[in-house]
C-alpha cells in the first residue's frame, strides 16, 4: 500500500516493482511472425480533430483479424491510433491511458496536450530495441488542446521522433495512399462531418491498392473506427454513422 | 545503562488514541450521502486549491480530515493501489471494499508501530453501476473500518452531524436537496454559516468515470 514512490507517472511506479511488461531477445534473432495493424489516419477541422483508422490485422500475407480496434480514446480531450505490431502497440496504448488519468489524478489537473505527446514518445522510443528486430510500434496521436483551444496532432518514427502535423498525418501500410487521397481533398474550412466524409474516404481509398488495409465489410457490418476530439471532449462515431459515410465512399470512390 | 521507561501497552494505546482524536477534531468534517444518481460529498473548505475529496477510480472517491500531508499520503496510496489493481487485472477488480481494507490495514499499523500515530480519518465512497446500493467506508486512525448505509461523517464533528443526518436523510434526494441537507446539518453542527465548500459527486448514471466536481455557487443558487 505505502509505495515510496515519489511523484505522478504510472509507468515509473510499475518500473519501481517490476511489473512493467519487458521482452529480452537476442541480438539478430529473428523475432515471431505476429498480427500487424495497419492503416490509420488523423486530419484537422475547424474545432478538432478526427481520427480513423481500418479493422485489419495482417501476419504475413494472411489477413489475422478483421474487427480488431486500433484507434483508441485515451483520455477525455486525446486519441491515439496504432499501427505496426498489434499486441505490442494495444498494451503501449494501455499504458499511456493508465498514464494520462493516474497523473490527472495525482496531480489534480491533466497534462498538456504537449506533455502527453512527449510522453508518448518516451514509450515509443522504448521500444526501439525490439523495432530493430522487427516489431515495429508507430502511433498517430491527436487532441484538443485545452490551452490553445484547437485540435493538434502528432505523428511518431521508431525512435521515438514525433512530429506535429499542421493537417493530416498517417501511418501503417497503407499511409502514402491515405495522404495522398487527403492532400488532393483536404481543406482547411472542414466541419467535423466532413473530416469523419474525408477519413473513412481516404480508408477507402488506401484499402483499394494496400493489401494490408481491410475495405469496410458492407455485407458483416465492419466498419472503420472513427474518433472525433474537439472542445466536447472525445467521442467515438457509431456504427449507425460511419456505416452510411463508409457506403457513400465504397460508391463514390473508383 | 538506562532502561526505556516502561509504559503499559493499555497506556500507550489510549495515548495515542487521545492524541489522534484531539488532532482530527481541530479540523473541519466531511460528510457524504447517497442521492437519487449516485454520492454527494461535502466538505467544508474554504480553500480552492487544497482538496480534501478526490477521485480514486471509476466509480470510487475518497475524502480525507485531519492532517493534510497525511490523508494526501493515503489518498496518493490509493489511487497507487487502484491503477495498478486496474492495470494488472481489470477494470472491474478494483473495489472500495479491498481499498477500504488496505487503507485500514495501513493506519493499523502505523497507529501501533510509529510513534506518532496519523491524525486522519478517511472515507472511501463507491457507487454501484446500476445506481442502486452504494457503499460508504469510513477508516478512523487506529484503522478501524466501519461500512456505512445511505449516509456518513468523518471529523472532528462526525457524531453530531450523522444524528442529524440520521433524521433529515431520506431515500430519492435530488441533488440540490442533498446538497441543502448537507449545508443545513453542518450548520447545526457547527453553529455557524460555512466558509466555504468543496464539493463532488460519484454520479453514477455518468460513466465510466463517474467522479464530478462541483460549483457549490451553482448549488445554492438553484
Amino acid at each position: 500500500m505505502d509505495v515510496p514512490v515519489p511523484g505522478a507517472s504510472f509507468t515509473d511506479l510499475l518500473d519501481s516493482l517490476g511489473a512493467r511488461p519487458t521482452w529480452t531477445t537476442q541480438p539478430g534473432e529473428k523475432a515471431p511472425s505476429t498480427p500487424e495493424g495497419t492503416t490509420v489516419l488523423a486530419l484537422r477541422f475547424d474545432n478538432g480533430v478526427v481520427m480513423a483508422g481500418d479493422r485489419r490485422a495482417t501476419e504475413g500475407h494472411l489477413v489475422a483479424h478483421r474487427r480488431i480496434r486500433k484507434v483508441y480514446p485515451t483520455d477525455r480531450y486525446s486519441a491515439v491510433a496504432i499501427a505496426g505490431t498489434a499486441g505490442l502497440a494495444i498494451e503501449m496504448v494501455k499504458l499511456f491511458q493508465v498514464e494520462l488519468e493516474h497523473y490527472e489524478k495525482i496531480e489534480g489537473v491533466r497534462l498538456s496536450l504537449e506533455g502527453k505527446a512527449s510522453f508518448l514518445a518516451r514509450l515509443v522510443r522504448g521500444q526501439l530495441p525490439l523495432a530493430i528486430q522487427g516489431l515495429v510500434v508507430v502511433p498517430l496521436f491527436a487532441g484538443y488542446d485545452e490551452r490553445e483551444q484547437k485540435g493538434r496532432l502528432y505523428s511518431y518514427d521508431v525512435v521515438g521522433g514525433r512530429y506535429e502535423e499542421t493537417d493530416f498525418g498517417s501511418t501503417g501500410s497503407g499511409a502514402r495512399l491515405a495522404k495522398s487521397f487527403l492532400r488532393t481533398t483536404y481543406r482547411e474550412d472542414l466541419t467535423s462531418e466532413d473530416a469523419a466524409d474525408l477519413a473513412v474516404k481516404a480508408l477507402v481509398a488506401a484499402a483499394q491498392e494496400d493489401t494490408g488495409t481491410g475495405g469496410p465489410d458492407l455485407i458483416r457490418g465492419i466498419f472503420p473506427n472513427v474518433v472525433r476530439v474537439d472542445s466536447d471532449g472525445v467521442a467515438e462515431l457509431s456504427d449507425e454513422v460511419v456505416g452510411p459515410l463508409a457506403e457513400n465512399a465504397v460508391e463514390s470512390i473508383l | 545503562m538506562t532502561f526505556p521507561l516502561y509504559v503499559a501497552p493499555e497506556q500507550l494505546v489510549r495515548d495515542k488514541a487521545e492524541f489522534a482524536r484531539k488532532g482530527i477534531a481541530r479540523g473541519r468534517s466531511i460528510l457524504g450521502l447517497d442521492y437519487a444518481d449516485g454520492v454527494l460529498l461535502l466538505a467544508e473548505n474554504p480553500s480552492t486549491a487544497l482538496h480534501k475529496i478526490s477521485e480514486v477510480y471509476d466509480r470510487i472517491a475518497f475524502a480525507g480530515v485531519g492532517r493534510y500531508n497525511e490523508f494526501e499520503t493515503l489518498r496518493k496510496a490509493g489511487i497507487r493501489q487502484a491503477d495498478l489493481m486496474g492495470y494488472l487485472y481489470s477494470r472491474d477488480d478494483v473495489t472500495a471494499m479491498g481499498l477500504a481494507t488496505a487503507f485500514s490495514q495501513t493506519l493499523g499499523i502505523i497507529f501501533i508501530r510509529d510513534p506518532k500515530p496519523f491524525e486522519v480519518e478517511v472515507l472511501i465512497a463507491e457507487v454501484s453501476e446500476d445506481g442502486s446500493e452504494h457503499r460508504l467506508f469510513r477508516v478512523t486512525y487506529d484503522g478501524t473500518l466501519f461500512d456505512e448505509r445511505n449516509f456518513v461523517a468523518i471529523g472532528g464533528k462526525a457524531e453530531q452531524l450523522t444524528t442529524a443526518l440520521g433524521e433529515l436523510w431520506r431515500e430519492g434526494l435530488t441533488l440540490t436537496e442533498a446538497f441543502e441537507i448537507g449545508a443545513d446539518v453542518f450548520r447545526q453542527a457547527e453553529g455557524r454559516e460555512s466558509e466555504g465548500w468543496e464539493a463532488a459527486v460519484l454520479d453514477a448514471s455518468k460513466g465510466p468515470r463517474t467522479f464530478r466536481r462541483l460549483d457549490p455557487t451553482e448549488l445554492t443558487a438553484s
